[in-house]
């Protein structure tokens, strides 16, 4: 304990005020305010709430802008001249590369895709592409996985198309960084629900309106990494190259480029990867593929539909992320033409081998080839749930009885002002003024909305789905960067989770616990965890080698360099990790409406396949984004925000 | 402007003030404030303050001065890497702040070339094309390209390395890339960033006699920014000392030694060996009445270390000559004491060089 201030300086009369104020312990104020909260609740519960109504105004507004769209598609100018032409252009695209992809047939395209596969990495990278789209055609879902590549290709087309040049172009101007990041920032914490419905509005369901849906979510990573990579270009090569008499064009593409490019090839890895991520969803949307059997699982409680088009899903992650990885990683290619052709003969051995494959083989992938695993996998499934039957009821029962719906009393019966004061409050102590009153604007609007019950809904579900989360990630982050062999372990397992996309994290959770609310926070948990350990790992491991030695060398012990070199110094990750934890839960909490976790996912759910729920749908979508924007700003403790699925 | 007769580079009344409406710090009376209050006061940071200089054609000039007094921003304006707040900068008679584009292009890739502090070499490249760059920017042909980087390997001494990348070579290596990169055009001027600074003591002495070497071969005028004295000392013909973004002293090595402008440039070179750098003119005194005036003769521009050996062959005073005419004696006392670093001579003004020293 040090001695009161006024002990120590007694000639500096501090004025009255200020003395009385410092001995306050920093616990006092956040103690003061939760008491506040607390007796405010107790005293007016129930005085101000905002019960749901289905058929609220607002709604009725959005299903009548729906109606307007609908009568003047081929009419007003927008429509005829620009959007329309948009989806026409779209759906081209996306119909070309199908008929590629189709016309190929099944031997063609494993064919190509080993010899991609050899071409971007080698010998290993070449034989997981040709098993993994061999896969497709044993897993019985041959047509689904052309469908769902050929969405992907669409769609990551289009993002590079977009995404490349405007990243380059960000990453040497300031101005245009400036400009583009909170777009970016928006897009990043958007829940992936929330743009399908004004995506249903003006492009229609369909290829093309999933292409763009899935462009929208993978786009970010593909400015955001470009971005970083011009930007990160060594200052001194681009001034020797300026010094030289290069002209602007002349170094970006002899300096900016070259020395870009291996991060350029992450940017498209992460593109492929989101969007891969995206097309599942995109099926609500009546997307062809993969999706909607998994949709169409999700929503009969199917474990044996949905787990074939899952491990397809998988599989294609997986293989589209080997090779593209592969191509990022490879070092600069050897200078000479004879090393040049070297490269190019194996794929095409691959390439001629199987062309002569498909004279010989069938058209169609072989029936008797097909695995069906439906029936034992539903037996099995039953199984489990029938003889885990009284754990996981009792999990599922004691975490909703004790957590789930006490929590969910109080954020429904609380008056709305006391929600909002509580988070202008905590905005306020954690993130400061400005983003403490766009928390409170956030949430505010949702209320005129008209889905206040349904976000607080859907905020419990978040609330009791991140703290698991944060806590598991930051004792495994710390677990890691304390034990090299921990993270050796550890590391395949993320990359694996972090390659899969959301909705499979669905599956073992609805296979062990059924259509419910815990369902949602489960597999947001497995979501969610991934990322927050790597960033936390990340971030103790970057300390500085430096203050950590000179911590060891004043005879720390492994304990005390954590705890007061380590963690402090790691501050802006770990705060970082938090904040890409919460976001993350909510997305999965969102899409967990499918499998009934209720709130505003399940609105946005019942928005598609309800014709008279499309306000709705709609309005729950806006919301969703609301409450991303609002969690995010009071976990805001860290700028520069990376993408958060992207690899270090 | 009116280029001065034949000077290579001429700088006069050069500014650079970093930060918001520095134009408005230039025209106002801001600008005579000190550094803290002028970023206190407006934010700004006046990284070059009123410079001017000339460097004759084929001399090396070294601008040196601390981190932070602003050499680097200086030689980055001098060809518009940075561009200045006012001033006027000629190289070779061309206007550098008039020129478009185009012909600042031009100058940069025809005249005017320069050697970095962290190299600036393109990892992605290999050595050749690394050191072709240059010319492949102005869209010299390849196989011409390839001969001219060829032959500049060799004269810095990297004849096989054409294809190694530049992180397989060492810190040394790589900065005689650099090196012969710069020198790939053919430019008539070089500006060096504190080239050596990254490099270990061993390998800077064996670059500094890289300079030394080219200097005398190729003959180009070099401008030549470091923040170590004995570099300086070493290299300089003619030495301009920075602070805080203004010059305080500019002169030869000898004048700076000899007589420091003012305490700063005095305390920089307190431990400078006198006797290295000094000529006999700064010790000479005149002839006494007993003073012999039958010993060896010197010229005036000799270095004092230089005038050991006649000291020691003859117990006569040196007689200094300078153009045939006697200009004073020097005897062993006078050696010995400016040989033992004595604070004698060190103190500005107690002994002015013998007439006609100045620049």
């Amino acid at each position: 304990m040090t001695s009161p201030p006024a002990a120590l300086s007694p000639a500096r009369a501090a004025p009255p005020a200020r003395r009385s104020r410092r001995p306050l312990p920093p616990w006092l104020a956040p103690l003061t305010g939760a008491a506040v909260a607390v007796a405010a609740y107790l005293l007016f519960r129930g005085t101000a709430p905002l019960p749901h109504d289905d058929d609220a105004a607002q709604f009725g507004a959005v299903n009548d802008v729906r109606d307007w769209v609908d009568a003047n598609r081929n009419e007003s100018p927008v429509f005829l001249f620009f959007v329309n032409y948009v989806r026409l252009a779209v759906g081209g695209l996306h119909d070309a590369l199908h008929l590629v992809l189709d016309g190929l047939g099944w031997v063609g395209l494993i064919g190509v895709a080993g010899a991609l596969g050899r071409l971007a990495g080698g010998r290993r990278t070449a034989l997981v592409a040709m098993l993994g789209t061999g896969s497709f055609g044993v897993l019985g879902l041959w047509e689904a996985s052309v469908d769902t590549l050929a969405l992907v290709l669409a769609a990551v087309l289009l993002s590079l198309l977009i995404g490349l040049p405007l990243g380059v172009a960000a990453g040497r101007s300031v101005r245009l960084r400036r400009l583009l990041t909170p777009v970016l920032d928006v897009m990043q914490i958007m829940p992936t629900f929330a743009y399908l419905a004004p995506m249903v509005l003006f492009f229609q369901i369909g290829p093309a309106s999933a292409a763009i849906t899935t462009m929208i979510y993978a786009i970010p990573p593909a400015i955001r990494i470009t971005a970083l990579a011009v930007e990160q270009v060594s200052p001194a090569a681009v001034e020797a190259s300026t010094s030289l008499g290069a002209t602007r064009r002349q170094t970006l593409r002899k300096v900016h480029l070259p020395m870009a490019r291996a991060t350029i090839a992450l940017a498209i890895n992460q593109t492929v990867m989101m969007a891969l991520s995206m097309v599942v969803i995109a099926a609500l949307i009546a997307a062809p593929g993969l999706g909607s059997d998994i949709i169409r699982g999700l929503s009969r409680a199917d474990v044996g539909v949905m787990l074939p088009a899952g491990i397809a899903i998988v599989v294609m992650a997986v293989v589209l992320d080997r090779i593209t990885m592969a191509a990022a990683t490879r070092g600069p290619v050897p200078p000479g033409v004879s090393s040049a052709w070297l490269r190019l003969a194996a794929p095409a051995v691959i390439l001629l081998v199987a062309g002569i494959a498909a004279r010989l083989l069938p058209a169609e992938f072989p029936r008797e080839w097909v695995l069906r695993f439906a029936g034992p996998v539903n037996e099995a499934v039953n199984w489990a749930k029938f003889s885990w039957y009284g754990a996981t009821e009792a999990i599922r029962n004691g975490v909703t009885e004790a957590l789930l719906n006490p929590l969910q009393t109080v954020l429904t019966t609380a008056p709305w002002w006391l929600v909002a004061a509580v988070v202008l409050a905590a905005g306020w102590r954690a993130a400061g003024a400005r983003p403490a009153a766009v928390a409170v604007g956030c949430l505010l609007a949702t209320a005129l909305l008209g889905l206040w019950q349904h976000t607080m809904e859907t905020l419990t579900t978040v609330l009791a789905g991140v703290v698991p989360a944060l806590a598991a990630g930051l004792a495994l982050g710390i677990a890691a960067a304390r034990s090299p062999r921990f993270a050796a372990v550890q590391r395949p397992l993320l990359d694996t989770a972090q390659t899969m996309p959301a909705f499979v994290y669905l599956l073992p959770a609805l296979a062990l616990f059924g259509a419910t609310r815990f369902t949602a926070i489960f597999a947001s948990v497995i979501y969610a965890v991934p990322p927050v350990v790597r960033l936390v790992e990340d971030g103790i491991r970057n300390v500085s080698p430096v203050a950590v030695e000179a911590a060891r060398s004043c005879g720390s012990t492994d304990r005390q360099l954590l705890w007061k070199v380590r963690l402090p110094m790691a501050r802006r990750a770990i705060l970082l990790a938090a904040n890409q934890g919460i976001v993350m839960t909510l997305a999965m909490v969102v899409v967990g409406g499918l499998v009934g976790a209720g709130g505003l996912g399940y609105d946005v759910v019942s928005g598609f396949s309800q014709r008279t729920d499309f306000g709705m749908g709609f309005a729950a979508g806006v919301a969703t984004v609301l409450l991303g924007i609002m969690l995010d700003r009071i976990t805001q403790g860290a700028d520069g925000r990376p993408s958060p699925r992207k690899s270090p | 402007m009116a280029p001065s007769d034949g000077a290579a580079i001429e700088v006069r009344g050069l500014w650079k003030i970093f930060g918001p409406r520095a134009e408005r710090v230039l025209g106002g009376p801001d600008a005579l404030l000190d550094p803290v209050a002028l970023r206190d006061r407006t934010g700004c940071v006046a990284a070059v303050r009123d410079v001017g200089f000339s460097v004759r054609p084929g001399e090396v000039f070294v601008v040196m001065g601390l981190s932070g007094s602003g050499k680097s921003t200086l030689v980055r304006c001098l060809t518009r890497l940075i561009e200045p707040t006012a001033g006027e900068i000629s190289i070779a008679g061309q206007d550098v702040r008039a020129a478009s584009p185009a012909q600042l292009r031009d100058l940069r890739r025809h005249r005017v070339s320069m050697v970095f502090q962290h190299f600036g070499l393109l990892p992605h490249r290999r050595v050749l094309d690394n050191v072709a760059y240059g010319l492949e920017v102005q869209g010299v042909p390849r196989a011409r390209r390839h001969r001219r980087a060829r032959e500049i390997l060799s004269l810095v001494g990297l004849e096989g390395s054409d294809d190694a990348r530049p992180d397989q070579l060492s810190g040394g290596m790589q900065q005689r890339v650099g090196l012969a990169r710069a020198l790939a055009a053919d430019p008539e001027v070089l500006l060096f960033d504190e080239p050596f600074s990254a490099l270990d003591p061993l390998i800077r002495r064996d670059m500094q006699a890289e300079v030394v070497r080219l200097h005398r071969e190729v003959g180009k005028t070099m401008l030549f920014i470091t923040h170590d004295l004995s570099e300086a000392l070493k290299l300089g013909e003619r030495i301009a000392i920075m602070r805080a973004g203004s010059i305080v002293q500019l002169g030869t090595a000898e004048e700076l030694v000899g007589a420091p402008a003012d305490d700063y440039v005095a305390d920089f070179v307190r431990d400078v060996p006198r006797s290295e750098v000094l000529s006999l003119r700064w010790i000479c005194r005149p002839p006494l009445r007993e003073d012999h005036l039958d010993g060896p003769v010197l010229a005036a521009s000799t270095v004092i270390r230089d005038a050991v050996p006649a000291a020691m062959e003859s117990a006569r005073p040196i007689r200094v000559v300078r153009d045939g005419e006697l200009i004073g004696v020097v005897d062993r006392l006078d050696i010995l004491g400016a040989m033992a670093g004595g604070p004698a001579p060190a103190v500005p003004g107690s002994r002015r060089p013998a007439a006609g020293a100045g620049a």
